[in-house]
């Protein structure tokens, strides 16, 4: 009874963490394995080197796919921040009604990404969409078709994805301005110093941590965009609109390529640890100081 | 007691004999539409009647891609189911991995290799031995126009690309979008293919059967890829991310003229009740050729005697004559026998049999790149990224074949 007692928690663990280990870390090793074999349509064993990373990087569409990680990623993050830091701060602002606004804001965030790639796939359609609507109000000339421009339709992405997150990152920074001791602000009011200046030098740098969060989250989303990419363009036009993910489906299940399939999700992963490795460093070192 | 047992095994014996031999199949395919739906309840309804048990294994979704998935699972877990949908070098390249169960004895007891063109029977057979059964042909190169439009403004069928080309700037001139086309980047490939075509059946097999780089990367193929780039400026602005059905549906409606897409075209039309000749025209692609997507049934190695039953019943009615009949009616192919009786079939149907036995007679019956016939997944795999990739872009033709004979070494690493 006793042992029992003193065993519980790790008893209570024990089925979570072995299924962890196997279905998380086991599958990580085995796809590890694969893309050092010559696997094509079934995973073979035979370990053969590192040729399909040299596949990989010699593909122009892994390129594409690469490029348009970096540029989905960065401005998804960055204009998802933005955007929401500035609701957050508007919707502080002790405003009427700000219940219904900030359920207004979160919405898209309860909508499936599939929902959100279909309706935009129809809004920035130029035959249906804003194009079309503005061009009905009599300007002829105006263009907006980013959607079937090669170049440009990556971008259209991130505007959907944008337009999906940044009510979640208001929320996130809204609970972090309502949690600054209302003592120091009142301080500085008391001061005399603009409001302005409350948020840059007071308010925004006691905020780090929600930053740091948000960004984590607004990343990992980034890496695993898929539904978003096949919902608003499956990739094209042409294979323009590629991201990591969409090459990995691809060359798994419609290519029956297991090996490049393989080799690109460790790419992917090493991408993911990148981000997520110094974050837990940050967040575990002072635990330890402790 | 001897005698006792001796009499309940012999009986249970007998019990079982009959009932063992009873064929079952367990079928996966990914025919879920409603034309295709009602085409393998054609062959269940058969199964059924000759005393089979028939589970039915539809995996809805993504050209196959979703089916190939649960075979793969099933495969991996020793649970191989008694038939798949499978086509082209992807029944040779599962015959490498696994195995195919033999089903030879049925062939050669009802004489496939008489009834099939030699070229299609080759897809059959792995090793020698035939180990799938098709159930109809496709044929992918054709341009599909609306009647009176072309009517309209006098066009006649072209023999070359430069006369299509002359046809499609008339058009464009009258104000209509010559040629409807979509976003898939299978459908570039179609396109793509079709104008290979032309250039011969013996480039052809050199460039996407044989992947020769001296032919990908020569003078003729630059030109298939200028072509290409011609043909994209008949292209309406907002074709990308649209379906081929509803490219389909634009010539149907007089939006555009000409559709380049195989006969499940001629499904939409027939479907909404359009009369070949009378509203639409089935015209061959320019160049002399028939390029072929044939789909198949292939047979995987099944433990149990009542399950082997029914992979050999099973090959039997696939390829029985009245099952090759009312499938393709049902579907808009054409049986993969060349012996089924054709009265009932339209125009498009009884051309496009005529040309696949003429143009295998010649050596010009070629199969599909695009649709997965000629290549394995990863190299034509390889092809469509460049060939979609050139046609929504501006790339030169020179870059172009440069790209495709890179990208085809690589898949081949």
């Amino acid at each position: 009874m006793e042992w029992l007692e003193r065993n519980m928690p790790k008893l209570v663990l024990a089925p979570s963490f072995v299924a962890i280990l196997i279905f998380v870390y086991g599958f990580i090793g085995w796809t590890a394995w694969v893309s050092l074999t010559r696997s094509r349509l079934m995973p073979r064993y035979e370990i053969d080197g590192f040729g399909q990373y040299a596949r990989l990087f010699a593909s122009p569409r892994w390129d594409v796919a690469m490029n348009n990680l970096f540029i989905f990623g960065g401005l998804f993050i960055a204009i998802s921040m933005l955007i929401g830091l500035m609701l957050a701060i508007f919707l502080d602002q002790k405003i009427r009604a700000e219940g219904v606004l900030r359920t207004i804001y979160l919405y898209p965030m309860a909508l499936s990404l599939i929902v959100t790639g279909t309706a935009w796939k129809w809004i920035l359609n130029p035959g249906l969409g804003i194009q079309e609507m503005v061009r009905g109000w009599g300007f002829q000339n105006f263009s907006f078709d980013w959607l079937i421009r090669p170049e440009m339709a990556i971008y259209t992405i991130v505007i959907a994805a944008v337009w999906q997150a940044s009510g979640f990152v208001m929320a996130l920074f809204l609970a972090g301005l309502r949690s600054v001791d209302t003592e120091i602000i009142r301080a500085a009011q008391v001061d005399g110093i603009p409001t302005r200046r409350i948020y840059t030098a007071i308010i925004i740098p006691t905020m780090a941590p929600i930053f740091l969060s948000a960004f984590i989250v607004l990343a990992h989303l980034a890496i695993k965009a898929f539904d978003l990419v096949i919902a608003l363009t499956n990739g094209g036009p042409g294979y323009a609109t590629d991201l990591p993910a969409t090459y990995m489906y691809a060359m798994a299940f419609s290519r029956g390529d297991l090996g490049q399939a393989a080799a690109s999700a460790m790419i992917m992963m090493m991408v993911i640890f990148a981000i997520v490795v110094p974050y837990l460093y940050s967040e575990l070192r002072p635990r330890r100081e402790n | 007691m001897y005698m006792k047992s001796v009499l309940a095994a012999s009986t249970a014996l007998m019990l079982a004999g009959p009932v063992a031999a009873e064929p079952t199949a367990e079928v996966l395919h990914w025919w879920t539409s409603g034309g295709e739906a009602k085409s393998v309840a054609v062959l269940q309804d058969q199964f059924k009647a000759e005393g089979g048990t028939w589970t039915d294994m539809p995996v809805a979704g993504g050209a196959g891609d979703a089916a190939m998935t649960a075979l793969r699972a099933r495969v991996l877990s020793g649970n191989a189911p008694t038939a798949v949908q499978l086509k082209g070098p992807a029944i040779q390249e599962w015959y490498e991995e696994t195995g195919l169960a033999d089903i030879s004895d049925v062939a050669e007891e009802n004489d496939w290799a008489a009834a099939l063109p030699d070229q299609i029977a080759q897809h059959m057979k792995c090793e020698g031995q035939w180990c799938a059964a098709p159930v109809n042909v496709h044929r992918v190169n054709w341009i599909w126009g609306n009647k009176q439009i072309l009517d309209d403004n006098g066009i006649e069928m072209p023999t070359t690309w430069d006369e299509f080309n002359a046809a499609a700037e008339k058009l464009q001139q009258a104000g209509i979008t010559p040629l409807a086309h979509g976003g898939q980047n299978w459908q570039d490939a179609t396109v793509f293919e079709t104008i290979v075509l032309a250039q011969g059946p013996d480039f052809y097999r050199k460039a996407l059967i044989d992947l020769d780089p001296e032919a990908l990367t020569s003078d003729t193929m630059k030109a298939v890829f200028d072509e290409l780039r011609t043909l994209r400026g008949y292209v309406d602005d907002n074709f990308s991310g649209r379906d081929w059905n509803l490219a389909t549906a634009m010539v149907m409606n007089g939006e555009a003229a000409f559709q380049i897409m195989g006969d499940w075209a001629k499904g939409e039309f027939l479907a909404a009740g359009k009369q070949p000749g009378v509203d639409f025209v089935c015209w061959p692609t320019p160049g002399q050729g028939f390029l072929y997507n044939v789909d198949s049934f292939a047979f995987f190695n099944v433990d149990g005697e009542d399950r082997q039953q029914g992979q050999k019943l099973l090959a039997k009615l696939i390829m029985g004559p009245e099952f090759q009949k009312t499938f393709n009616l049902n579907k808009g192919s054409i049986p993969a026998r060349t012996d089924v009786a054709l009265d009932e079939f339209d125009e498009c149907a009884k051309q496009s049999s005529k040309d696949m036995t003429e143009d295998a007679q010649d050596g010009s019956l070629l199969p599909s790149y695009a649709h997965g016939m000629a290549l394995r997944g990863a190299q034509a795999g390889a092809v469509t990224d460049v060939v979609t990739n050139f046609f929504n872009s501006d790339m030169s033709s020179e870059d172009a074949v440069q790209q495709l004979a890179d990208a085809v070494a690589a898949s081949q690493m």
